[in-house]
């Protein structure tokens, strides 16, 4: 073998490793949920037909995270099947009526929110991580989310989950040498910190933690699947 | 060169494998478009105004509706909150009309808000 081939070599293995890493950690973001089943039993005796998702706790020190996960929440619950109660809409009669932070509107009773939103179910978001993290080897920015899903007729908790998305799981880890990650991370830190780049993986964090998959949230009547899970 | 090749053929394989076991979103029930960022622009409230927000929503529902699509859930509702903030009362309720009407899961919430305009001012 001489040297150029070898060369060459190395090179071919280096992007076959970056490939086989983006596989698998497309694999894992994408599918993998290794849990136990999810006990649907609640969900499935109440079965909402409408959710109404409140502005989310914000745990993080990014004032952005409440609205960003909000305005990305009644996708994945409509392509669900279910009607959502509009989000602008609902935002404003609280603001109206004098409560303007979630905490606040999270405390407001079950009969309450029923009774003005006409709801079966409420859907309670806690943001938890959600921006740029200023790591010197790997600065990424990650948006995570709990969400707890309450019925408003029984006062029945039917579902509670977490999801998270980052701008880390496209990126290959290791490998490249300490100076090519440190490049990396720095411009990486540049691009997101820019360009409000949290929003875009607010979609998908919200995405994730209210469409149906594997321990998710059932289908509703709205779409061809309802029932079928 | 061959190598090279023969590895992006492998990767893209792979890639695509992943892609076809895990798609399972078909056709979507509404037509989304950027409904979801001017959601995010109202609230923010920076950087767009209201007159550009309602010509963009009114855009997208043209398109909807010359491609037959639905809007989704809170689109009209949306369209109604734009209205209101305009002062252009009368058309916020025929949005909060039709999306009662679309969806009548919407009624007690519609109908709260209705009451609520149409109830004399003191």
């Amino acid at each position: 073998m001489t040297i150029s081939a070898f060369s060459l070599g190395t090179a071919v293995t280096r992007w076959g490793q970056l490939a086989a890493t983006l596989v698998v950690v497309a694999a894992l973001g994408a599918c993998a949920t290794p849990r136990s089943p999810y006990d649907y039993t609640a969900f499935k005796q109440n079965r909402p037909v409408s959710m109404l998702v409140l502005p989310p706790l914000n745990e993080t020190p990014e004032v952005a995270a409440t609205y960003g996960v909000l305005s990305h929440v009644t996708l994945p619950l409509a392509e669900a099947g279910y009607y959502v109660v509009p989000v602008s809409l609902m935002d404003e009669t609280f603001r109206q009526n004098g409560l303007n932070n979630p905490a606040e509107i999270h405390d407001v009773s079950p009969q309450k929110l029923r009774e003005i939103f006409g709801a079966d179910a409420v859907v309670y978001i806690k943001v938890t991580q959600y921006g740029t993290s200023y790591a010197v080897i790997a600065s990424e920015t990650r948006v995570t989310a709990q969400a707890r899903i309450v019925d408003l007729r029984t006062g029945e908790l039917l579902w509670r989950g977490s999801a998270s998305a980052s701008s880390g799981e496209g990126r290959s880890s290791g490998q490249g040498g300490l100076a090519e990650l440190l490049i990396l991370a720095v411009v990486a830190q540049i691009v997101e910190t820019v360009s409000d780049t949290s929003i875009k993986y607010a979609g998908t964090a919200s995405q994730r933690l209210l469409s149906p998959r594997m321990n998710g949230v059932l289908y509703g009547p709205r779409s061809p699947n309802y029932q079928k899970d | 060169m061959k190598w090279a090749h023969l590895f992006r053929l492998v990767a893209a394989i792979a890639m695509g494998s992943v892609l076809i076991g895990c798609a399972k979103a078909p056709k979507q029930l509404y037509y989304w478009e950027g409904f979801q960022g001017q959601l995010y622009q109202h609230f923010k409230g920076d950087s767009s105004s209201p007159e550009d927000q309602l010509r963009i929503l009114d855009a997208q529902a043209q398109k909807a509706r010359a491609s037959g699509s639905v809007l989704p859930p809170g689109f009209r509702a949306h369209l109604a909150m734009i209205y209101l903030r305009l002062g252009r009362d009368r058309e916020a309720q025929q949005e909060l009309e039709a999306e009662k009407a679309n969806f009548p899961e919407s009624e007690q919430y519609m109908d709260f808000l209705l009451k609520r305009m149409t109830a004399p001012k003191s």
